[in-house]
């Protein structure tokens, strides 16, 4: 039998496998993240230098993994959007930017309650933070794009070039901070860590940031189930589907 | 082709020289924000000196972004726009010509009036070169890079805001260079290697950005 690649392609075969595979991800969101919590705040060890502060890393570097990831999986939606003109590359695109900037905000935040207590500064214009800022306005302004523009065709095509530019940007942008932090300052602030982490630190960061990609595969198959209802308002599947009994 | 681009280029240039008041509105913006941050930060020279590569590489971000809408705006609301599209000649071209305009416009009169600025600054004279030449490698790749963010929100209401939440993340790579070549030169280092990186970024520009620029048209008016 020949494998049906495109069979999930459209919105009408899509929105039902959605709907059966969010519980899934949400469920194993929910228990890895109890997990997570558990190994972070009960088994993993005080950290010698940072005492107990060390912990938001749990949160903290997962959330920065997802924000940087979850561009790369939206740009490809986009471009996949444009090349094959496939609707739901589109609305998958759409549906994972709140999620990465969702991310994005709470790297940011983290670090800077984080950045307290170990630098004595809520801010420091280290090349990661600055890019992780940079990150966010890249992810407002393909959101802004998208809103401002009615007809949702255009708005689509349009934000998923724009994501595409900022794709090809996102080095650009990390280097040249990058060269401009170490031009700038000094390592005054050293962002590496303590050398050797401990096994039961890295597996709850690793288990933290496994429940985060299950919370943004979920969190994005809800919102693109949103956007489908959205905007196949008049397909037929559609009403068949409401009619039927739940 | 080349004569296509030079149609173009002229065109754009004659129309903004019938309209001089909107050339001189986006110099006098530069100068005019260039000359608030004294009084914001005080007059202090030593401080002043240290700041002005920066402030300056600012102000001229913003007066090319102010000048944006121009480059699409009004060939849109009178339908040249789509003529131009319907022209046999590649659509990279046309942008190509209304970039190069758009610079002769807005980033050239910068680029000549910016070491004038630089002086109440208090800025080195042998520094003054080098905020010449980068300003000169910097420019056309603000109207390059601009020009992507003015193609995707043609006719978009809102537009002018929008545009500068879009374009002005892409403009740090720029920002950073060209105020570090200065800021180099003014410490007494060598600024070479800032200027190698910008014309690197902006050879870059040059091939990618008409490109995107012209995707972003077909977009925009499809």
């Amino acid at each position: 039998m020949k494998l049906n690649w495109f069979k999930y392609a459209s919105p009408a075969t899509f929105y039902p496998l959605a709907g059966k595979l969010i519980p899934w991800f949400a469920l194993s969101a929910a228990g890895l993240t109890l997990a997570g919590l558990y190994l972070s705040f009960f088994v993993a060890p005080t950290d010698f230098q940072q005492g107990e502060s060390y912990r938001i890393i749990f949160i903290h570097v997962p959330a920065a993994w997802m924000s940087m990831f979850i561009y790369i999986v939206m740009a490809g939606w986009a471009a996949a959007g444009l090349i094959f003109n496939t609707r739901l590359s589109s609305m998958m695109a759409n549906a994972l930017a709140p999620t990465g900037a969702l991310f994005t905000f709470i790297a940011l935040w983290t670090g800077a309650l984080w950045g307290k207590p170990t630098w004595g500064a809520w801010w420091v214009w280290d090349a990661r933070l600055t890019s992780e800022l940079i990150l966010l306005f890249l992810y407002l302004g393909f959101l802004a794009l998208h809103a401002a523009i009615d007809d949702t065709r255009r708005a689509d095509r349009a934000s998923a070039l724009l994501a595409l530019v900022g794709v090809a940007n996102v080095p650009i942008i990390y280097f040249s901070v990058k060269w401009w932090n170490t031009l700038h300052q000094g390592a005054s602030v050293s962002m590496t860590m303590a050398p050797k982490m401990a096994a039961t630190m890295l597996l709850g960061m690793l288990v933290m940031a496994l429940a985060c990609w299950m919370y943004s595969i979920a969190a994005a198959l809800v919102r693109v189930r949103c956007i489908i209802l959205e905007r196949e308002q008049q397909a037929e599947w559609l009403a068949k589907l409401t009619q039927e009994p739940a | 082709m080349i004569r296509t681009l030079g149609h173009i280029v002229a065109r754009d240039v004659l129309l903004a020289m019938r309209r001089r008041a909107d050339v001189a509105t986006t110099l006098f913006f530069f100068v005019i924000v260039a000359s608030l941050f004294p009084l914001g930060v005080g007059p202090e020279p030593k401080l002043l000196r240290a700041m002005a590569p920066g402030i300056l590489w600012v102000a001229a971000l913003l007066a090319s972004m102010l000048s944006l809408g121009r480059l699409f705006d009004a060939d849109y609301a009178d339908g040249s726009l789509e003529q131009l599209m319907l022209a046999p000649e590649p659509l990279a071209l046309v942008v190509i010509g209304k970039v190069v305009a758009h610079w002769l416009i807005s980033g050239l009169p910068l680029v000549l009036i910016a070491p004038v600025i630089a002086l109440q600054f208090d800025l080195p004279a042998g520094s003054l070169g080098t905020l010449l030449l980068a300003l000169l490698l910097g420019t056309p790749l603000l109207s390059l890079i601009g020009a992507i963010g003015a193609a995707l929100t043609v006719g978009v209401r809102g537009g002018g805001v929008l545009v500068s939440l879009l374009v002005l993340p892409l403009y740090v790579p720029v920002l950073i260079f060209g105020a570090g070549a200065v800021d180099a030169s003014a410490t007494g280092m060598d600024a070479s290697g800032h200027l190698s990186i910008l014309g690197a970024l902006l050879l870059l520009g040059m091939v990618l950005a008409p490109w995107a620029t012209a995707a972003a048209l077909r977009i925009s008016l499809e």
